[in-house]
């Protein structure tokens, strides 16, 4: 389906959670279906760390379809026959929204120089969006992974934003090995001798080490038993070991063709800049220490969904966002769905998710 | 859609536009029912992620749990009512249960099936073998039924525990029975308090 694009200057500066402001706020985003009269029936859908605006519509670059056309549209789970779909590029990003790559006062690219931001900024970007189009109230707010915990950040410190709150395979706070993976992605990109300090725009961009960085994550967004069942120990268009370093294994074939793919559509500072958000992330913190502080007095109803093969935010993450939403008496649901992909499961044919993403939206 | 008789008596004890967490809540039947007549909040904690999915696709607020875990994570007397029906049987401590539903909630209900049924004391004492009756139609090696309990056990059980009981009822074939219900309740449904 065909969305419509569209661009939005925030009318004031963005304050930071790292101090300062952003002076210039650009949001690019897609809407999908009619917001009706009263605009109550829209839902924001906040995107992954390499995800962009084009939910279900074909990618401007790459030209493949939108990351979740299986979810979004006509007759969908998220229906845009009843509601309005709003998905923003987030703020860091590379896909239209202000980011590193973007123009700073001197008509240069901000590269290094943009601020750092927070999850919890690219959530406040998005009120300001909200604000502009005259959305008091989302029917719901949606995201998987990153996009779960911008659901949550706005559930917390926006509470009057949303009536419905979905959170799929994600967390509260980034852990040690959740850090740790990110900062192999960004140690790569920085020693590849092309990121320059993270000025190459208009030269040539750091792709080698983007794409390690892409093939250490994209292993982490898996199960073993996905890699095992799509790879096994299958030699790549061989017949033998090749005894040199080719991609002789078809899992190697298939992380760099990921890699490199992924260049492509991808700022390599754009990463930088959302894995410290993701990493910074720790909802319990902003709030005292507490988490359950977080959602005190909160009146929207939660709906948590985790996948049994997800081992980048695993169950427990999830139950212990339950646990808080639980002991601040807010209406949450949870299940634990069965999937065999891993934490990309959310992006996957998982048909329990589409009954339980299309029910608690009802 | 008819409740089936234990859940109908809670159901009908219920006031309205109260908060309810129903343990156990299986696909919802009782949850739904007291949204849809009584406008009660309500809640519920199912061990069954096919059950939990039906019970959030109607729109009910149901967390995928294991209730001898779980159940500490809710606050003390966050419910005006709390729910277990044919569950306290399957407990890892039943004992330990029923101080969590009398913590939770204000008022707590239990139902469970009566071990000590003419039925279940006729199929040990005359065939000698573990009962497998109407009321407990599984097998002992693949029952969940872990903790098998009589009406005058639970009640004892409750008297050690400073429960009061505020009301009882007792089913069987689904009709309600009046009298002997050690010997002839099939079912028995308990309204229990706590100061």
């Amino acid at each position: 389906m065909a969305g419509t694009s569209q661009e939005l200057l925030l009318p004031q500066p963005l304050p930071l959670d790292g101090g300062g402001e952003l002076a210039r706020t650009v949001l690019a985003y897609e809407t999908y279906g009619a917001l009706n009269e009263d605009k109550s029936n829209a839902i924001l859908l906040c995107h992954a760390l390499t995800g962009d605006q084009y939910v279900a519509s074909p990618h401007p670059v790459t030209g493949k379809p939108g990351w979740w056309e299986r979810m979004v549209g006509p007759g969908k789970p998220i229906d845009t026959d009843r509601y309005h779909v709003i998905c923003a590029n987030v703020i860091g990003s590379c896909m239209g929204s202000s980011g590193p790559a973007s123009e700073a006062d001197d008509g240069k690219p901000y590269a290094m120089r943009f601020p750092v931001i927070t999850i919890r900024d690219m959530v406040r970007a998005l009120v300001g969006l909200l604000d502009e189009l005259g959305i008091e109230k989302l029917h719901a707010v949606v995201g998987g992974s990153m996009g779960g915990m911008q659901a949550l950040s706005l559930a917390a410190n926006w509470p009057s934003r949303a009536e419905r709150v979905l959170v799929i395979a994600s967390t509260s706070r980034h852990s040690a090995q959740n850090i740790a993976f990110h900062e192999l992605g960004r140690q790569a990109i920085m020693a590849d001798p092309r990121w320059n300090g993270g000025d190459y725009y208009g030269g040539e961009a750091p792709d080698n080490g983007l794409a390690v960085a892409r093939m250490a994550a994209h292993i982490t967004y898996l199960s073993e038993e996905a890699l095992t069942e799509k790879f096994g120990r299958n030699l790549q268009d061989r017949e033998a070991k090749s005894f040199g370093f080719d991609a002789d294994f078809q899992v190697e074939s298939y992380l760099r063709y990921q890699g490199s793919g992924f260049t492509r559509r991808f700022d390599a500072n754009s990463y930088l800049y959302i894995t410290r958000a993701m990493d910074y992330f720790d909802l319990a913190e902003e709030h005292g220490g507490k988490l359950a502080d977080a959602f005190a007095g909160t009146n929207a109803r939660f709906c948590l969904v985790s996948f049994d093969s997800d081992w980048l935010y695993p169950t427990s993450e999830s139950r212990h966002v339950v646990r808080a939403l639980n002991a601040a008496g807010a209406a949450v649901s949870f299940v634990e769905l069965s999937a065999p992909h891993g934490h990309d499961s959310f992006l996957l044919e998982v048909p329990a998710l589409d009954r339980v993403v299309k029910g608690f939206l009802e | 859609m008819s409740l089936r008789a234990d859940l109908a008596a809670i159901a009908q004890a219920i006031s309205p536009n109260t908060r309810v967490l129903d343990i156990g809540c299986g696909d919802g039947a009782l949850l739904a029912n007291l949204r849809d007549t009584k406008h009660v909040d309500a809640r519920g904690m199912e061990i069954d992620g096919s059950c939990v999915e039906r019970c959030v696709a109607q729109g009910l607020s149901v967390v995928q749990g294991d209730a001898n875990r779980d159940l500490a994570d809710y606050p003390d007397k966050g419910f005006d009512y709390t729910v277990l029906s044919q569950t306290l049987q399957t407990a890892t401590r039943p004992d330990q249960m029923l101080d969590q539903l009398l913590r939770v909630g204000r008022q707590a209900f239990v139902s469970f099936p009566n071990f000590a049924h003419w039925r279940t004391r006729s199929a040990l004492m005359l065939g000698g073998r573990m009962p497998v009756t109407r009321a407990i139609p599984v097998s002992w090696y693949e029952t969940p039924n872990i903790h098998h309990v009589t009406v005058k056990d639970f009640r004892e059980l409750a008297r050690e525990k400073g429960a009061h009981i505020e009301r009882e009822w007792f089913f069987s074939n689904g009709k309600p029975v009046s009298g002997g219900s050690n010997w002839r309740a099939e079912f028995a449904v308990f309204q229990l308090s706590r100061q």
